[in-house]
């Protein structure tokens, strides 16, 4: 990972306003508290389960901030908090997700970080992994079709997905068609217990779009400035006609795959301490006041801010109630559900 | 022809005695003789189904020349006639398979072209497109953890199975463990009545494989002696502890897909008729003629030889019995076919 | 229950314990053993069944592989073609579905399409079944999307002297095997466990408690379930046949109608849903032999015709049975 000092140098920053850079932050601190939040909650023994993304906010607040709200599409996958909460996702909804409350989008049917939106232009997706990726294909071929210029898909994925026949197959589908779709690789070192080179014959994820002829770049997920504009670029593309990209974004998975795994089982401690010093978050913060884009006095007001709307969220939601057992029996078809009529 | 990223080499005869060279185009003949023979059959109403590989000769000659008899495996597909008789089936074989009789060796189960032979190291395949390419991987695997060295498996598929995810997993997973197998690609442009434009956003298969870190090699599929020399390098590599390798050799198919398919409904009369400029048969019979192997005289005594052998395996498999009702029931298990114990 | 070693010492162990004994016995004595899937490795399997087996046994055979289940599939298949005794693991049944070619077209085709020529020792083991909050992709049952497919066997043990004999069973079959292994007994359930090696017969139920008023078969969670039912309603003066089928495919035909013909009434129990299940092949074999010894219609006591269990605890709740709930469908059938 890229180390960058950033102070005495000028700010590259992408044409973000300050306001855009200070929203960044502010979705990168609320990502992480809510991720500890459902942790916490998991130890409380007040959730059965909940999955980490820590390391991932940067490359999550910058992406966010290259989608178009109310024009893009997107297909996460079940890392993606901070993209959930950029594109417009509230913080009481990510926690009726946790809590699996009646009044989560889903009913609570789903696991948590699972999240769909219809409104916020967030597609539904299992935990299947890279099953997701075709269904984002397929909503770019309907904008396509459909004449639908300025509008893209933007899907994402971890290094593990790569390996997935489905995810060659939907790469290849879209370049034949020259599709508005960005294919986001969030590439955090680790697919639950398989390292990097366990999972494909060299590292450079974004070095297959020559095989698929579409372009590939690699940018350090880190940063969200750079993220930004990396995924700013293929989306404005993919927006005009340009057709597909494939990103790939470096990161790295700080926390255990979730809240049933323990990474200490297969990686190091001091692996993963090394890559902390790198760690997004702190790292923004220094660019922002080093800029002073924000003061010290701003960066913890800001996280106290978010401390407050993370309890208060959580809070509402787990005041409120289950799903009722006649709520296992809707939603499966339009109309009648049982085999026998 | 698309891009090479090797020079279609001059006649040379790259290590191969008189003998072998006319050994391939013997494969050749033999493989343009029993599919028409297939073809001829169907239309009498004799059989009723057969697929075709005219164009495919070169490739197949030589890459069976290249194939060691007893050591190497063959996962092919169900174009790879000409490969199948050039590691050692016979053409009574070819016969039994094509008129479903109970001495063929899957019992007059599989449909034509589907050949299996432990004895040759000819895997048994079915029609799904890709399966067999992690067979073939496993199969590599097999003699890696055997420490069979000196051993490796090659692998063919259409241009049409590149498509496939699991064409992808395959390459990814040999990539990773360095597998001793060779995936040769026979691009003949065609999938069925889907062009490579449709099948794929740039028409260079061999350019995926740096995407996975393999070697690649591009060779004209019309020439036997390069997909010789193409196929011995990458299996040599193999078979030394080198990885493996996709290889790409361009070719055509000149017929339809199969007697049941019309390919005057997808592609023009006049592109067929251009690739038969580059017609493998009869180019490398004028290339031995010029280089004083095989005389004309020799050469009509040779198809000669090869039409009676092919009348002779037509009559005895045409006389053969078909299996009998019983057969349906054996060989679901190693014991009791009876699901109810 | 064929045991080969004549020391009848045992150890107490629960499911995940038999399953992981008897891999590394597996392991230990057949180099042709290897096991492949994702996780297994370092990580040692997300239950910890093949914890420390890299270590011991190397990463050549116990192979991490990629995220990729069609070709875990596939790669077990050309190694089993070519003389390994590869151990495939799906790591949740729910991820199985992108394999379904190669385990429906590929492997269990392998020995009829080549008449007998190449052959497919392959076990495919994977933790299926809910109750443990696991929601629509970490908790369903699989097994009714494979049961209909000649060529395959499938095995569904749910204790663990069962797991072990099965497991081996399945090991040493020549055919390839869907091992199936309910994740929520994984450590609920607690058995004597014989030492040393032995097989039992694949396609063999267990009467596991004699009734004379109904017969209920089941497999899996609810056998044990089925169990505790029976125990209550033997309080209630009726008394219950319970039968573990263990086999799935092939399934035990004589110990079902001879129950059957006994006590006159069955009662199917599992946690797939009802809707071309497990047991309406029971109930249609059962109506085709043995219909003139029927007291009563055949139930079926199954899960809900929905897709799966929700993760909320009530959708969860409504769509699992419980020792009560299979409780009140006996006493329902007794009374009839």
């Amino acid at each position: 990972m890229a180390k960058t000092d950033t102070k005495g140098k000028k700010l590259e920053r992408n044409g973000l306003s300050d306001d855009q850079l200070r929203a960044m932050f502010r979705n990168m601190l609320l990502q992480r508290q809510l991720d500890n939040r459902g942790f916490q909650l998991n130890r409380q023994g007040k959730v059965p389960f909940a999955l980490g993304s820590e390391g991932h906010e940067a490359l999550q607040a910058g992406a966010a901030m290259a989608f178009h709200r109310g024009k893009d599409l997107l297909a996460p996958y079940y890392r993606d908090l901070g993209l959930a909460l950029g594109i417009g996702l509230t913080s009481y909804e990510i926690l009726l997700s946790l809590f699996a409350r009646a009044d989560d989008h889903n009913g609570g049917r789903q696991f948590p970080n699972h999240y769909s939106s219809k409104a916020a232009g967030l597609m539904s997706f299992s935990s299947i992994l890279a099953a997701h990726i075709p269904h984002a294909v397929g909503a770019a071929y309907a904008m396509k079709y459909r004449g639908e210029r300025g509008r893209a898909v933007l899907v994402t994925c971890g290094d593990g997905t790569t390996s997935e026949g489905e995810w060659h197959e939907s790469v290849n589908f879209a370049s034949i068609h020259k599709l508005p779709v960005v294919f986001l690789v969030e590439n955090n070192l680790w697919a639950i217990s398989t390292p990097i080179e366990h999972q494909m014959g060299q590292p450079e994820i974004w070095k297959r779009a020559a095989g698929y002829g579409i372009p590939g770049h690699r940018f350090n997920g880190f940063d969200p400035i750079e993220t930004y504009g990396s995924v700013n670029e293929a989306l404005d593309r993919a927006r005009s006609g340009g057709g597909p990209t494939l990103l790939e974004g470096m990161c790295y998975r700080f926390l255990a795959h979730s809240t049933d795994d323990n990474d200490m089982t297969y990686r190091t401690k001091e692996e993963v301490a090394a890559h902390r010093k790198e760690d997004p978050v702190p790292r923004f913060e220094r660019v922002l006041i080093d800029h002073d884009v924000m003061s010290a006095a701003d960066v913890e007001q800001l996280k106290r801010d978010v401390l407050r709307e993370t309890n208060e969220a959580t809070d509402r939601a787990e005041a409120m109630p289950y799903p009722t057992a006649a709520d296992l029996y809707t939603h499966l078809y339009e109309g009648a559900w049982q085999p026998w009529q | 022809m698309a891009t090479t990223n090797r020079p279609s080499p001059p006649f040379e005869r790259a290590g191969l005695s008189d003998e072998q060279l006319v050994g391939m185009l013997r494969t050749m003949l033999l493989q343009r003789m029993l599919e028409n023979r297939g073809f001829q059959l169907n239309r009498q109403g004799k059989i009723p189904f057969a697929s075709a590989s005219e164009g495919h000769e070169g490739v197949q000659a030589g890459a069976a020349m290249a194939f060691a008899r007893g050591r190497d495996l063959l996962f092919p597909y169900y174009r790879d006639l000409g490969l199948a008789l050039g590691v050692g089936l016979t053409s009574y074989e070819v016969l039994l398979s094509l008129f479903a009789r109970g001495s063929d060796q899957s019992g007059g189960r599989q449909f034509p072209h589907h050949y299996s032979s432990r004895r040759l190291g000819i895997a048994t395949i079915s029609s799904i497109i890709a399966a067999q390419l992690s067979h073939a991987v496993g199969a590599a695997y097999a003699l890696r953890v055997r420490g069979e060295h000196g051993r490796a498996v090659l692998a063919t598929f259409g241009d049409g199975a590149t498509s496939e995810g699991e064409w992808h997993e395959s390459l990814n997973f040999a990539a990773v463990h360095k597998l001793p197998v060779v995936f040769l690609c026979e691009n003949n442009e065609w999938a069925i009545s889907t062009p490579l434009a449709k099948q794929m956003g740039q028409p260079d298969i061999w350019r995926r494989a740096a995407g996975y870190g393999l070697p690649s090699t591009c060779v004209d599929g019309m020439d036997p002696v390069a997909c010789y020399l193409a196929v011995s390098d990458a299996l040599d590599r193999a078979r030394t502890g080198g990885g493996p390798t996709l290889v790409e050799a361009k070719c055509y198919r000149f017929l339809s897909h199969t007697t049941d398919d019309d390919d005057r409904t997808y592609r023009s009369r006049e592109e067929v008729e251009a690739h038969r400029r580059d017609d493998p048969v009869p180019n490398f019979e004028r290339r031995l003629d010029e280089a004083g192997i095989l005389s004309a005289e020799a050469l009509e005594r040779l198809k000669g030889e090869l039409l009676a052998e092919i009348n002779e395996a037509t009559d005895r498999a045409e006389a053969m019995p078909y299996p009998g009702g019983e057969e349906l029931y054996r060989n679901v298990y190693a014991d009791s076919t009876d699901p109810w114990r | 229950m064929a045991v080969s070693s004549p020391t009848q010492t045992s150890q107490v162990m629960n499911n995940v314990d038999a399953v992981r004994a008897t891999l590394y016995d597996a392991m230990k004595n057949d180099p042709r053993t290897v096991i492949l899937g994702e996780d297994v490795g370092a990580r040692g399997n997300v239950f910890l069944i093949t914890k420390d087996f890299a270590k011991e046994f190397g990463p050549q055979r116990v192979i991490d592989t990629p995220i990729a289940e069609a070709s875990i599939v596939g790669i077990a298949i050309g190694m089993a073609m070519e003389g390994l005794r590869p151990i495939a693991e799906i790591q949740f049944a729910d991820f199985i579905y992108p394999a379904f070619n190669q385990i429906v077209g590929e492997a269990a085709k392998t020995r009829y399409r080549s008449n007998g020529e190449y052959t497919c020792p392959l076990v495919i083991r994977t933790p299926y079944g809910g109750g443990v909050r696991g929601a629509l992709s970490h908790s369903v049952s699989i097994e009714a999307l494979f049961y209909h497919v000649p060529g395959l066997k499938i095995l569904a043990p749910a204790f663990p002297a069962d797991v072990k004999g099965l497991l081996n069973a399945a090991i040493d079959d020549p055919d390839p095997v869907l091992f199936l292994e309910h994740k929520k007994t994984y450590r609920l359930i607690k058995g004597e466990v014989p030492d040393g090696h032995y097989t039992i017969p694949i396609g063999k139920a267990n009467v596991l408690k004699e009734g004379s008023a109904l017969s209920v078969v089941s497999y899996g969670l609810y056998v044990h379930w089925a169990l505790e039912a029976a125990q209550q309603l033997e309080q209630e003066g009726i008394s219950v046949e319970v039968i573990d089928l263990r086999s799935i495919r092939p399934m035990d035909k004589t110990a079902i109608l001879q129950s059957v013909e006994k006590t006159r009434k069955l009662l199917v129990v599992h946690e797939d849903n009802k809707f071309g299940g497990i047991g309406a092949e029971i109930s249609a074999m059962v109506a085709e032999e043995a219909l003139f010894s029927l007291d009563a219609p055949i139930r079926r006591h199954c899960a809900p015709d929905v897709p799966a269990m929700g993760y909320a605890e009530p959708l969860e709740h409504e769509y699992m049975s419980s020792p009560a709930k299979i409780a009140e469908a006996m006493r329902e059938l007794a009374r009839f």
